[in-house]
């Protein structure tokens, strides 16, 4: 059985540790705050200026001046602070965010991304993107194993214009979690009852065992 | 510049200011932080041929968007044209110029125009098509890309509260690229939402001291806009 995007997030909060300072993505990066593990501790950053994100709010508690990156609304906590767009990203770029969830459209076998457009089809831009996977010390991808056509999304090489060149450490998909290494891409979970076989049918990157 | 920097609307603010074909440093993240009132004056300028660096362009009808749908705008630097679609219709008919910078390079950018420094190397963009036709350099061992500032005519700002000096208070996560714009731009116009006395301001509490700052006003404001309302589920 694949894992569900559920499961999927939920494999990914283990990589949140006590202590980490993350910044989630748009889009199923997200969710995984909902699923960090009871008494670990992690300060979430939001690129457009925001430290100690809190949940989603009530109602009431609706601030137009208290956004996440995705432009949804969200809360502050006891511990948040606030800065610019350049302190925000002397943050990222200057190594101190100890982790970035991200989305994917490819992921080569050499840990290069493409996340930020399909030419001639989709143009939304790169946003912090690049900033993040150039600057942050682990970079995780969460995504479906295959696109919406079947096509492997994870590869030699990417098609798409690259966000970033070998920048990606872990990639978590519906078949298993998997680590980038210098020589392929090593299996280091497989969902439940997925076979190497499978995943290797499924898959156009180098699988080293 | 005088030392008077109060002006009692935007109107009157941009006075002497507008003319075909600025650089405009525009604040705000989405919708969060941004200034309303200038944008809705410089449409009304009808001037055109800008240049307009901001993270993102507004949405459809509002903010930066609306200057888009008046075709007042000929070239975007941004980071992010996504929930807009006049923007990226303009740009695949090709009637918009777009140059992409990744966001922090974006606010680098003008964050470095505005401190006097030309240029800075960064790993953001290495081996991507933004590096292309750029400068490259290994620096212990590890490859840069160099990236040249951003300066602009005119940085257009939104702050909750600012003082007849131009000393400014932001609020919240409306702070994001209001900083860095405000001081990469040659002439800097700030609307506030409380315009207040000098004095009534903690020194240190100021997030952008007013020598950035040239001519603040009060806007006005009706109920503030949010993009997506996401409420807990």
């Amino acid at each position: 059985m694949p894992w569900t995007r559920e499961e999927m997030c939920s494999i990914a909060a283990m990589e949140l540790k006590d202590g980490y300072y993350c910044n989630l993505g748009i889009g199923m990066p997200t969710k995984v705050a909902n699923y960090i593990p009871k008494g670990v501790n992690v300060t979430l950053q939001s690129e457009n200026g925001m430290l100690g994100m809190g949940p989603f709010p009530n109602k009431n508690q609706v601030d137009a001046d208290i956004i996440n990156a995705g432009k949804q609304t969200i809360t502050e906590l006891p511990e948040t602070s606030y800065f610019d767009s350049s302190d925000s990203f002397a943050m990222i770029r200057g190594g101190h965010i100890d982790l970035s969830i991200l989305g994917a459209l490819q992921v080569s076998e050499e840990g290069d991304l493409a996340n930020w457009m399909i030419p001639g089809k989709m143009v939304k831009g790169m946003g912090g993107a690049m900033d993040l996977v150039a600057g942050v010390k682990k970079v995780l991808i969460l995504m479906e194993h295959n696109a919406k056509d079947g096509q492997p999304k994870l590869l030699k090489k990417c098609t798409l214009p690259l966000t970033g060149k070998s920048v990606v450490n872990t990639v978590i998909t519906d078949l298993g979690k998997f680590d980038i290494l210098p020589n392929g891409v090593k299996i280091n979970q497989a969902a439940p009852n997925v076979g190497i076989d499978e995943i290797r049918s499924r898959t156009e990157a180098t699988i080293i065992d | 510049m005088s030392s008077k920097k109060v002006y009692r609307n935007a109107h009157e603010a941009m006075q002497g200011i507008l003319c075909d074909g600025l650089t405009i440093l525009s604040g705000g993240f989405g919708i969060c932080g941004i200034a309303e009132n200038i944008t809705e004056e410089i449409k009304n300028s009808k001037v055109k041929d800008l240049t307009v660096v901001s993270n993102n362009c507004g949405i459809d009808g509002y903010g930066l968007g609306t200057l888009l749908q008046t075709r007042q705008i000929k070239k975007m630097i941004s980071s992010y044209v996504g929930e807009n679609k006049t923007f990226e219709e303009q740009y695949l008919n090709g009637d918009l110029e777009l140059e992409f910078s990744p966001q922090g390079t974006l606010a680098e950018r003008c964050r470095a125009g505005g401190a006097g420094i030309p240029a800075f190397y960064t790993k953001t963009g290495v081996g991507t098509v933004i590096a292309e036709g750029k400068e490259t350099k290994v620096i212990d061992g590890v490859e840069y890309v160099m990236e040249k500032a951003i300066k602009g005519d005119l940085s257009i700002i939104k702050a909750w509260k600012g003082d007849h000096s131009g000393n400014l208070i932001f609020r919240k996560a409306a702070r994001n690229f209001n900083p860095p714009m405000a001081k990469a731009g040659n002439i800097c116009v700030v609307e506030v939402e409380h315009l207040v006395e000098i004095g009534d301001l903690d020194p240190d509490h100021i997030h952008l001291p007013g020598i950035y700052v040239d001519r603040i006003f009060e806007g006005t404001y009706t109920e503030k806009k949010i993009e997506f309302v996401t409420l807990m589920e």
